[in-house]
């Protein structure tokens, strides 16, 4: 399988990367280098294999419903890029 | 007075104890020579001198007080910064985060300061603990103190040469796929994985989620025993770290294991591996011969899509991971959003902040990964990439399982070469990736992974010897290990900086 | 109009817990924006998320009691989105293994309808959102306040076929909620959401055309529901007439309810492109449920509003439409009946005397019945004097007046309105032959067959009522008056 321009362009606004026309062309060639290097897997027969997604396998890891104190809002805001006195402001939303 | 910061920390705690030093000697004596030493090495990225010394001299009245002590009272340590310290900067190596400071600590910083450690600064990594060379760090590269025209590892780079060049006794880094060992090996020094679930995550800031640790740096065994037992437990604020007993490392490490089982793995002596680091390895196998053990081979067999998986898990995962570096609530936003081509007028303006934003902060390997990542989740490809790697993951771990029904640990090169040039490997990614091919199983298998010094090249570069052992078993590995370093003195070489 | 309108309900319920579902945080509504924040709800660098016990529980509970099967592994995943209030830009949700599936909610029987069960195809736990207000000068505010509570997301089939249908499984499930204790079910503050998918299926040149489904989204109110519902499905059949799209020619769309104008809109979708690339959270480990810790959830589900109604029906033979307003009002409403009920051993007078007197005089002065002056003991009381006929209704009535009016036990009302029931037989009688004595031409009328004699009794026990201040006890009245007339006509 090889990544077309387009293909990895599409990935790029799923990801929110802006990329820079060079950025595609390096990007591009380097990606399809990587899935080429990854694309090795499909070499092994896995349809009986169990997914291990987790470092360690323990379960039912549950903390009690009990309340601790909130941030300050101060402290809550300390590092908004953009803010008011009691929000983070982000360009607007249009409905 | 011995010059402190050619010692160790076992040995400083004797020292101070018995009155032979103070805490605020040897916390001046480290930062006076890292303000000597930092301009060249690039090791610090924060540091605040003023208040490492009111902790140091706070120790010291405590001590005169006659007061009880921490484990690790008045003894300097340098951390990663990709750990999050109340109200200081935390960068994780990035541009996003150059003004971030964390409303909190992270737990193993709690546990810190609750044994009453020096922080002593943060140390410069990989942007986002991405990469083997601390090249990807916004804030310059780190050089490797055996000779500066190299690079140190990484991503733990930073952390590696506050301890091999001194300006620490012990420090603290990160591992998702070797990013504690590979350093530790080029940079001569000590550095432990421990298990997935060993230590707590809660503040290390995350890169991918499923394979990330924190572990000790150190010269020598006791140091790397004495650090662990602190950081280690059970934690609360972390669904993933397990509970089971700490056991008194520093206590047990002398004492040789009651079983020594080697196993030498077959598939990490192929092509690639350079002949110095294999000879020294094999020496390495002599060394625990002589020393009694039963040395046998054994097989990994899926070693060789251990590369392939990781490369597709942890993107995976950092891709998820970094996307709340958008520019809304922490972080880098761009001051210039404006769309600058037609296709992107008909993107929204808060979409276009995002993207311009995460193209401002985020340096190319970063964006690398998440674009890789994002790929490997995307519709139609999750199948084929991701999930088929989650099923080699457990290939790969059944193949240790297998493997350690015969032997205790396992031993074999912590990385394919010595230090390698700054800049030698930057413009091929895929080169690079190539240097942790020795580290990354033990994380996609969630066991503890050691490297310890064992040999230097003609050049006089530090070779690094791994030892893996099951998951949980991190008193057999130090163990283990220290019968090595008991038989050799590749551990006590430090590197000749003025 | 000639087409069957196929609706199916995903509902986002608030749990009530004390601390967020991830880290130990506030829940409260309505606070300033930003103070109820932590640094894992602002999704902080490094912040990891820890499962509150408490969330799991009420969710199982919730779908126990909805008759779903409960998986006996699950996990938890992430879905990911960019939005500003999402903090992580990843929801933790529920992906391929949710804690529950099946089940299913009954919609009440009401005079035009209902009877029908709704299925539901799934119930999982996810964390909630912040808030997103559009400010001024080209920004929006974010609100983190509310990131990270837990909810529950009720998914249900395309089984309801009537608007009236959609209201009425909403509002059961709002009900089964409220006597389970999970949930508090304000829609107003946000802590029960509904959205819609709606289509229609239309009978054209002998086969079924299907028109596109519509999610309508922003259902703030009952009342919203309804009439967004009637207002799309009109919509849709106006749009297939003019341009007989069918669900194989447009995919699904996303319409918001406008309510002041009374219009769906269609709605910018959140995602240029909607992948949301679940896979499973690292961060959180999955759960095993086994049979005891089902039971032990079973064991604290006590009667659910169907079984009460049924109960009502059965053991107190009340109608239905009785025992499902005494049950549909809520808990407070039935506990209320139970424990009338139970003082009284009169189901159907209970019934009457909340119904037509509690309930509507609790309507009319806007308070709630643990807020009602006169608490089940008092009206059981009041309800046993009339038994007792110390007191007829009339009377009952007065009384019950001054208990809510004063706030005093029936006793004290009783004394000091110098209210009882005369049932002395001689003065009765003597009542009645004065009454007939003083009004000849009421005989005259009778016995003339000039006017019926039913208006004419109740004419003269008018008149004895009066005689006796209203504390004759009507029935022995009417008894003594027919005994009168029949010695005096024959
Ligand atoms: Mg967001
Ligand atoms: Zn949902």
């Amino acid at each position: 399988m090889s990544l077309s321009r387009d293909e990895v362009t599409q990935v790029a606004l799923l990801a929110r990367l802006r990329l820079e026309p060079e950025e595609l062309e390096t990007f591009t060639g380097q990606l399809n280098q990587i899935v080429e290097f990854v694309a090795q897997l499909q070499e092994l027969d896995t349809h009986d294999i169990v997914p291990l997604a987790h470092g360690v396998e323990v379960r039912n890891v549950f903390r009690e419903d009990l309340r601790g104190p909130s941030l300050p809002r101060e402290a809550a805001l300390a590092n908004a890029p953009k803010r008011n006195s009691e929000s983070f402001l982000v360009p607007a939303v249009l409905e | 007075m011995i010059d402190p910061t050619r010692s160790t920390a076992v040995h400083l705690l004797a020292q101070m104890s018995s009155g032979e030093v103070s805490a605020e000697e040897i916390t001046r004596a480290y930062v006076d020579r890292a303000e000597r030493l930092n301009p060249t090495l690039n090791v610090f990225l924060h540091r605040d001198v003023q208040k490492a010394l009111d902790q140091a001299k706070a120790v010291d009245a405590r001590r005169a007080a006659g007061d009880s002590l921490g484990p690790l009272a008045g003894i300097p340590v340098a951390i990663k910064d990709v750990l999050c310290t109340l109200g200081e900067p935390t960068t994780c190596g990035s541009r996003m985060l150059k003004s971030f400071r964390p409303p909190y600590d992270a737990t193993v910083i709690s546990k810190l300061r609750a044994a009453d450690a020096v922080i002593v600064g943060k140390t410069n990594m990989d942007e986002f603990a991405m990469g083997s060379s601390t090249e990807n760090s916004a804030y310059g590269p780190t050089r490797n103190p055996w000779d500066t025209t190299r690079i140190p590892g990484g991503s733990s780079g930073g952390s590696a040469v506050a301890v091999a060049a001194d300006l620490a006794p012990i420090s603290l880094g990160s591992d998702t796929g070797g990013s504690i060992r590979q350093p530790a090996a080029l940079c001569g020094i000590v550095g432990l994985k421990p298990s997935y679930g060993r230590v707590s995550r809660y503040g290390l800031i995350a890169f991918a989620s499923s394979l990330d640790q924190v572990g000790p740096f150190s010269h020598d065994l006791a140091d790397t025993a004495l650090l662990l037992g602190v950081i280690a437990g059970r934690d609360p604020m972390d669904s993933t770290s397990v509970d089971t007993p700490v056991p008194d490392y520093l206590g047990t490490l002398d004492t040789p294991p009651p079983s020594l089982r080697v196993g030498i793995v077959r598939e990490y002596f192929g092509e690639g591996l350079d002949p110095e680091i294999e000879a020294a390895v094999r020496e390495a196998v002599r060394v625990y011969e002589a020393a009694g053990a039963t040395v046998r081979e054994v097989s990994l067999p899926h070693s060789k899509y251990g590369g392939p998986a990781y490369y597709l898990v942890a993107p995976a995962e950092c891709s998820s991971n970094l996307s709340r570096y958008d520019g809304t609530i922490f972080g880098h936003r761009a001051e210039d959003f404006s769309a600058r081509t037609p296709e992107e007028e008909s993107i929204p303006p808060l979409i276009r902040m995002m993207m311009a934003s995460r193209a401002e902060g985020f340096g190319p390997e970063v964006k690398r990964r998440i674009m890789l990542g994002t790929f490997a989740l995307s519709a139609g490809y999750a199948d084929q990439y991701y999930n088929q790697a989650l099923k080699v993951r457990r290939l790969i771990r059944n193949d240790f399982d297998n493997a350690f029904k015969d032997v205790d640990v396992l031993i074999g090169p912590t990385t394919p070469t010595a230090a390698f040039k700054l800049g030698e490997k930057t413009s091929d990614p895929l080169a690079m990736y190539l240097s942790d091919i020795y580290t990354i199983t033990t994380n996609l298998a969630g066991i503890p992974g050691l490297s310890i010094p064992c040999g230097m090249t003609k050049s006089g570069l530090p070779i690094g010897l791994q030892l893996m052992a099951p998951a949980f078993a991190e008193e057999t590995l130090l163990r283990t290990a220290r019968v090595f370093e008991k038989a050799t003195d590749w551990h006590s070489r430090r590197p000749g900086l003025s | 109009m000639d087409y069957t309108i196929i609706i199916g309900l995903e509902v986002h319920v608030q749990l009530l817990t004390e601390s967020k579902m991830f880290s130990a945080c506030g829940t409260d509504f309505g606070l300033p924006p930003n103070t109820q924040t932590d640094p894992v709800s602002l999704g902080m660098p490094g912040t990891l998320p820890v499962m509150n016990r408490k969330a799991f529980d009420l969710a199982l509970k919730t779908a126990v009691a909805l008759g779903a099967e409960i998986a006996a592994f699950t996990k938890w995943d992430r879905k990911n989105y960019y939005y500003p209030d999402l903090p992580k830009n990843y929801q933790i949700s529920q992906y391929d293994l949710p804690f529950s599936r099946g089940g299913s909610i009954p919609i009440p029987v009401r005079k035009d309808g209902g009877g029908s069960r709704v299925r539901l195809t799934r119930v999982h736990l996810e964390e909630d959102t912040g808030k997103l207000t559009h400010g001024t000068g080209g920004f929006s505010e974010v609100d983190l306040n509310r990131a990270g509570i837990p909810l529950l997301e009720i998914v249900t089939e395309p089984d309801i076929r009537t608007v009236a249908d959609a209201k009425g499984c909403l509002e059961e499930l709002r009900l089964t909620l409220r006597y389970l204790g999970v949930s508090d079910c304000e829609m107003q503050e946000g802590s029960l959401r509904c959205d819609a998918n709606i289509n229609l299926h239309i009978p054209h040149e002998g086969r079924t055309v299907a028109t596109p489904i519509v999610e309508i989204k922003n259902l703030n109110s009952f009342r919203s529901v309804e009439r967004a519902l009637q207002y799309e499905a009109e919509r849709q059949y106006e749009k297939w007439k003019r341009d007989g799209l069918t669900i194989h020619d447009a995919h699904k769309e996303t319409r918001g309810w406008n309510d002041p104008e009374g219009v769906t809109k269609p709605q910018r979708q959140k995602e240029t492109a909607a992948d949301y690339r679940y896979f499973p959270e690292p961060d959180l480990v999955p759960v095993e449920v086994d049979e005891p810790w089902i039971a032990r959830i079973r064991a604290t589900i006590g009667e659910l509003p169907t079984e009460r109604r049924q109960r009502f029906e059965s053991d107190f033979g009340l109608s239905a439409y009785d025992a499902n307003v005494l049950v549909e009002q809520g808990e407070e409403v039935a506990d209320y009946f139970d424990a009338v009920v139970k003082a009284t051993g009169e189901a159907k007078l209970a019934s009457n005397w909340i119904q037509q007197d509690v309930l509507r005089i609790a309507k009319e002065t806007k308070v709630s019945l643990a807020e009602f002056p006169v608490g089940a003991e008092g009206l059981a009381d009041l309800i046993n004097r009339v038994k007792r006929k110390e007191l007829n209704t009339n009377q009952g009535r007065e009384v019950l007046a001054k208990m809510i009016e004063t706030g005093e036990p029936v006793d004290a009302v009783i004394a000091a309105g110098g209210y009882g029931m005369v049932s002395d037989q001689g003065e009765i009688v003597a009542a009645i032959e004065a009454a007939i004595a003083a009004n000849p031409k009421a005989m005259d009328d009778l016995k003339g067959g000039k006017k019926k004699p039913e208006a004419v009794k109740g004419f003269l026990r008018g008149q004895v009522m009066k005689q006796t201040g209203g504390k004759a006890d009507p029935a022995l009245v009417s008894e003594l008056l027919d005994a009168k007339l029949a010695e005096l006509i024959g």
